[in-house]
């Protein structure tokens, strides 16, 4: 036990040397959460956009103007003709241009219907669809009035909405999660990765491994310095979201730091795995952050939501853990449940892990090639 | 010259002895294409719906019909009682709940108002707020069909509607994919060129060698040319590859010059190299290098707009990516390869690249010292 301590102690030493990688370690869950919460948003603001008006009437004045005014967008150089449309879009200069067919206000008083055209720029498919969603609901506003004019009688289906535990519609609730679910992979993971392969590159494997230590005590040595800290990385992380976003924690906070735990020592697990597959440090820090980043980042659900995914991606992300962690602190934080709604996610991530520290301990190679 | 292509050479071997690596830096993009670029959506299918309807006339069948008929719509419950539906969308069983009063029937029917009550699971506010656009969008066309029974076809010409049609140009069917590839694809490089040639630089210093460059007549310029100048090359392959992949595979049109592109993925390459060797020149270790590392290049991606709009962010934060060479390359190989943009749509951008890789290369020459 005494010579386990004395390596535990050797690991924290390591850690608190390389004092710049410690702080670097607690500045990118910050730096996260901040571009998450200030700075990355997928609202529809300010949006260029520009207006190829035929008709010039009051009518299309006021219907742009309304347009114009309700802070989505913004309005850019008027067109002139056609062909502008394409070249204005080419540059990316605006999102949309709105057609208004010649005589609109014309037709629209003398026939009762006019046609306004929205040509949005596809290239970017959400911004698109958001366009042109916002601007027919605009106009289906500016139909409405014009309906009352008409007189009364003709008030339909009014949906009233609520918005289940995000009643703003704040994007907070899908990043934070998300935010901790990368850090706490990737992080966890490169750390424990790149600890062992650089012992295995400076040639110091080598005495540890002549001395008595058992590779399970290696192993475990490891993996406990770096627990700590990311377990304070976490905390860290729903400081933040607390302090910066007011962002509470709905469940039982105890409960939460448990699962984040067990997500944690999965991490490390994995790490450990990379490190006995991994001969360098560059070859396992190619694994983690080449291999894992872009699948944690779109295949854990928290930009691109998994119910969007065609099938086949249900079956393929099951062998994914964050794909489960997920799940746990989105019910825990948001929702506040207990344990009754998510003991299975918890059991498969217990598995995960057990597995992921057998197969490390097996791989373990307790002599040098 | 020759000293530059003999240090190249050398770093070509030391790469490529790397099974691993040599293997890697290429078969990681391809996988990862092939696999992510169909993953990523934002477009809804199947809204899971629970319906709640307490009035059972012909009106209410017929809303609900209407929206059952409508590709994103899907009843999946159909129950009397609220909290059995309020549980159903705590446990994410369904996204939306439908709920239709008694007398709903009654009222439109007199042509009145009548009142119903939607509750969306928000906590995806981007789901959320679509779903909701699309139930508001069935909702019109169940309004009109309403009016129309109500007053006659003759009545409904003579109410003036402004009709609205929209179109989208360059990407008709806003197939998702489209847009993915070119970004993932900027990634996948960015993340390699990144992660790689900075390791590099910082491997050198850790394990001696970089010693034994020193202390010949190679100039500052000569060596980080060399270091550059390989990730340079795997990348511009890594991105043919993509490309030929992304035409096979997902069939993704190719509008603009691929000369442009590739000219613009080069400058865009150099910046980023600068970067990535100007970072580890100041590093010690590879630790150090690599944790730097993820927090610049968790940094350029997320505000480059790859995921989402950048044209959205703060001002300030508008400005900040005016230096993030990401942000320029994901806009550009959109534009090149789905907009077919010229050169002169984008000389601004490509100036603006060309000024940010100099400056960095610049830096990490300047930073790196031959003297220990």
């Amino acid at each position: 036990m005494k010579r386990f301590l004395g390596f535990v102690k050797k690991e924290f030493l390591h850690i608190f040397r390389d004092f710049r990688t410690m702080i670097i370690i607690f500045l990118i869950p910050a730096a996260e959460i901040l571009l998450f919460g200030y700075i990355v948003t997928t609202d529809l603001k300010n949006a260029p956009v520009s207006f190829l008006d035929l008709s010039r009437d009051e009518i299309t004045r006021e219907l742009s103007d309304k347009i114009c005014s309700s802070g989505f967008f913004i309005r850019s150089q008027d067109l002139m003709n056609y062909n502008d449309i394409d070249k204005e879009l080419r540059k990316n200069k605006i999102k949309a241009v709105i057609v208004f067919e010649k005589e609109f206000g014309r037709r629209l008083v003398s026939e009762g219907k006019a046609v306004m055209n929205i040509i949005a720029d596809g290239s970017e498919p959400n911004m698109a669809s958001l366009v042109t969603n916002y601007i027919a609901a605009i106009t289906a506003d500016y139909n409405g009035t014009l309906l009352k004019a008409k007189g009364p009688g003709n008030i339909l289906v009014q949906p009233e909405v609520r918005m289940f535990y995000n009643p703003s519609l704040k994007g907070h609730y899908m990043f934070v999660p998300g935010v901790i679910t990368i850090i706490l992979t990737l992080v966890c993971a490169l750390m424990t990765s790149i600890t062992i392969t650089r012992e295995k590159e400076l040639g110091t494997m080598e005495v540890l491994l002549v001395s008595p230590l058992k590779p399970v005590q290696i192993i475990v040595g490891k993996v406990l310095p770096y627990f700590i800290l990311s377990v304070a990385d976490a905390v860290l992380i729903l400081l933040l979201s607390w302090a910066v976003f007011s962002l509470p924690v709905k469940g039982s906070i105890i409960f939460l730091l448990a699962e984040m735990m067990l997500y944690i020592l999965l991490s490390l697990s994995i790490g450990i795995m990379i490190s006995t597959i991994a001969k360098n440090m560059q070859q396992a820090i190619f694994m983690t952050l080449v291999g894992m980043l872009l699948p944690v980042i779109l295949l854990s659900g928290f930009i691109f939501p998994l119910e969007n995914m065609p099938k086949v991606y249900d079956w393929f992300s099951a062998i994914f853990p964050p794909r489960y962690f997920i799940v746990v602190i989105k019910n825990i934080m948001i929702k506040g449940t207990g344990f009754m709604y998510v003991w299975k996610e918890t059991l498969i991530l217990m598995l995960f892990t057990a597995a992921a520290i057998v197969v490390s301990i097996r791989n373990f190679r307790i002599r040098l090639e | 010259m020759r000293t530059i292509i003999y240090l190249i050479r050398k770093e070509f071997i030391q790469i490529f002895r790397d099974k691993f690596i040599g293997k890697a830096i290429f078969a990681v993009p391809i996988v990862q294409m092939l696999v992510l670029v169909p993953a990523v959506t934002f477009e809804i299918k199947n809204v899971r719906l629970c319906v709640i309807d307490r009035d059972m006339t012909t009106e209410s069948r017929g809303l609900i019909n209407q929206l059952e008929g409508s590709p994103f719509f899907k009843v999946k419950f159909s129950t009397f009682s609220e909290q059995e539906a309020n549980d159903l969308l705590y446990r994410d069983k369904c996204d939306l709940v439908l709920h239709i009063p008694s007398g709903f029937g009654k009222e439109t029917g007199k042509g009145g108002s009548g009142r119903i009550l939607v509750s969306v699971n928000a906590i995806n506010a981007v789901n959320a707020q679509l779903s909701w656009a699309y139930l508001m969008g069935v909702l019109r066309d169940y309004n009109l069909n309403i009016i129309a029974e109500n007053a006659g076809a003759r009545a409904i010409n003579s109410i003036p509607q402004i009709e609205v049609r929209n179109r989208y140009w360059y990407n008709e069917m806003l197939n998702y994919k489209h847009y993915m590839l070119p970004g993932i694809l900027g990634i996948l490089i960015l993340a390699i060129g990144f992660i790689l040639a900075g390791l590099n630089l910082v491997r050198e210093k850790e394990k001696g060698t970089i010693e034994q460059i020193n202390v010949t007549p190679v100039r500052k310029y000569q060596f980080i040319t060399a270091k550059m100048v390989p990730f340079l090359i795997i990348g511009l392959v890594d991105l043919a590859i993509g490309l030929i992949i992304g035409k096979l595979t997902f069939n993704i049109p190719f509008e603009g010059s691929i000369a442009l592109l590739f000219m613009c993925s080069a400058i865009f390459m150099i910046g980023l190299l600068g970067v990535a060797l100007w970072l580890s020149t100041l590093s010690g270790t590879q630790q150090q290098y690599m944790f730097s590392a993820f927090l610049f290049i968790i940094i350029f991606i997320l505000m480059s707009g790859v995921f989402t709009p950048a044209d959205s962010m703060p001002l300030w934060a508008q400005k900040i990516n005016l230096i993030n060479p990401a942000a320029y390359i994901m806009r550009i190989n959109r534009m090149i390869m789905l907009k077919g943009s010229t050169f002169s749509d984008i000389s601004r951008d490509i100036y603006a690249l060309i000024i940010i890789a100099t400056a960095f290369t610049l830096l990490a020459v300047n930073r790196y010292r031959k003297t220990a």
